[in-house]
């Protein structure tokens, strides 16, 4: 079997990979929100 | 078998079918954390006033205290990525990881109790270096957007960081406290927790890894890279060019950032309040995240060297326009100006790695980076210490407030000319990726 198929066989469920993205995403999406509201401040 | 044996590089290896998309969610965990040393000035004036409460009292720690906070965090992240930068490539990302999370929470845990005996610690920068490195490895196809992605996260925990720590500190502070230390713990114990995600999330590629559906001629060009060692890199002329490249682009975006509050206020007076300058620091804070991943990822389709080049052209022509727009009175055209500066600022730091890598392949590229990030601590002194002496000078010899950043911006401007002649010196960038 290629090294590239062995390494990247795509068993890892993407669920688990989404899942993954979203705990990261979520206090980002949040800080830059709290930033986007301050920064409207520029704009008033 | 001991329980940190998980730890072990061995056992990091990513098993056949680990999917390489679940390694950037790793190290953005790392990074989201750790890039809350940014948002360490939010500390700063209740740190002021932890005895007197409301106002300062005698004995409380005068503001020039605090915020040597900021300026030794920043120094140990350069001379911490420094040290321990081989002993990472040696252990595997996981126990380098680990080692961050119990320094950076523990950190806010002994400045919880540091609060109640007057003493600071803090400690970043093996953190900054593993996820970066294990990216690059995972990603030799395109490792400006992987790398990109990593420290487009640092640029966002200062985002997280800040309004965290008000929001804490908010729920905290009674008619006896200022809420500092249980809000330095509570910290202390989300961070570590979320470290950890990325600690047990992450893995490295297998020895003869190739990403998925690379072309016979694409995985020879990868592999066509030799590898150096962090001593023998520190040898060449390549490295120190490199690491004046860091430094020149970061003294000028860091220097302006220090002072952007003041200087939008001064430059527009009666037009620009206090809030609305926070707003501007907060615009471009956001401009600087996205330049991250957009540079960086760009850099894989034209080339590292051509990536700065745009940088330090780009940046030198906007740093002379800035005073014109600020005669002109026009604050719009002011803040966009320095919305695009401050993606190649955030640019910067996020293309470095991946052109280490191209010119010292990937074997030792967390210990190489980890030496060049000295160039950043160099610049967190010498930018803000530039802008400051030159406002000074100038409104000391009469110059009006409005005016008083003009010559600071010919001065920024010329250190990004000096940043692209030692770019255009710099030989041997390996073949574009993309």
């Amino acid at each position: 079997m290629a090294p590239e198929e062995r390494s990247e066989r795509p068993s890892t469920p993407v669920g688990l990979v989404l899942l993954a993205w979203l705990v990261v995403s979520v206090p980002l999406g949040w800080g830059v929100l709290q930033t986007l509201e301050k920064a409207a401040a520029l704009f008033r | 078998m001991s329980a940190l044996s998980f730890l072990d590089r061995e056992r990091t290896v990513a098993p056949p079918g680990y999917s390489r998309w679940l390694v950037p969610p790793a190290a953005l965990a790392i990074h989201l954390s750790i890039g809350q040393g940014y948002s360490l000035s939010v500390f700063n004036l209740p740190m002021s006033r932890l005895l007197g409460i409301t106002a300062p009292a005698p004995g409380d720690w005068p503001l020039t205290t605090t915020v040597w906070m900021f300026n030794i965090a920043f120094a140990v992240l350069g001379l911490s990525a420094f040290a321990w930068g081989k002993w990472l490539e040696r252990v595997g990302p996981r126990k380098a990881m680990f080692v961050a999370a119990l320094c950076f929470a523990g950190g806010f845990f002994v400045a919880a109790a540091g609060v109640a005996v007057h003493s600071l610690a803090v400690g970043l920068g093996l953190g900054y270096i593993s996820p970066v490195s294990t990216l690059i490895k995972w990603f030799p196809d395109r490792p400006g957007m992987a790398t990109g992605m990593a420290i487009m996260g640092f640029g966002g925990g200062a985002m997280i960081g800040s309004p965290l720590a008000q929001n804490l500190m908010d729920h905290y502070q009674g008619p006896t406290s200022v809420g500092v230390a249980p809000t330095l713990a509570t910290m202390g114990a989300i961070y570590f927790a979320f470290m950890m995600f990325g600690v047990v999330l992450v893995r490295v590629p297998p020895p003869d890894f190739h990403p998925h559906g690379a072309g016979a001629a694409a995985k020879a060009k990868l592999g066509q890279t030799a590898s150096m060692t962090a001593d023998r890199a520190l040898k060449t002329p390549q490295f120190w060019l490199l690491w004046a490249v860091l430094f020149l682009n970061v003294t000028a975006g860091i220097g302006v950032l220090s002072q952007a509050s003041p200087m939008i206020q001064e430059t527009f007076q009666g037009r620009v309040s206090a809030m609305a300058a926070a707003g501007f620091v907060g615009f471009i804070s956001i401009f600087n995240l996205l330049g991250r991943f957009f540079w960086s990822s760009i850099s894989d389709f034209i080339g590292r060297k051509r990536t700065y080049a745009i940088y330090f052209a780009l940046g030198t022509l906007l740093y002379c326009a800035v005073p014109k727009l600020g005669r002109l009175g026009s604050v719009t055209l002011f803040v966009a100006a320095f919305c695009v500066i401050f993606t190649m600022y955030g640019g910067g730091f996020a293309t470095i790695p991946a052109y280490l890598r191209d010119l010292f392949g990937v074997e030792q590229v967390g210990a190489i980076h980890g030496r060049l990030l000295t160039a950043w601590s160099a610049a967190a002194v010498a930018g803000p210490s530039i802008v400051t002496y030159v406002r000074e000078y100038q409104v000391g010899h009469g110059v009006p407030k409005a005016e008083a950043y003009t010559i600071t911006m010919y001065v920024m401007a010329s250190l990004l000319v000096g940043g692209l002649v030692c770019n255009a010196l710099v030989v041997g960038e390996a073949p574009r990726t993309g």
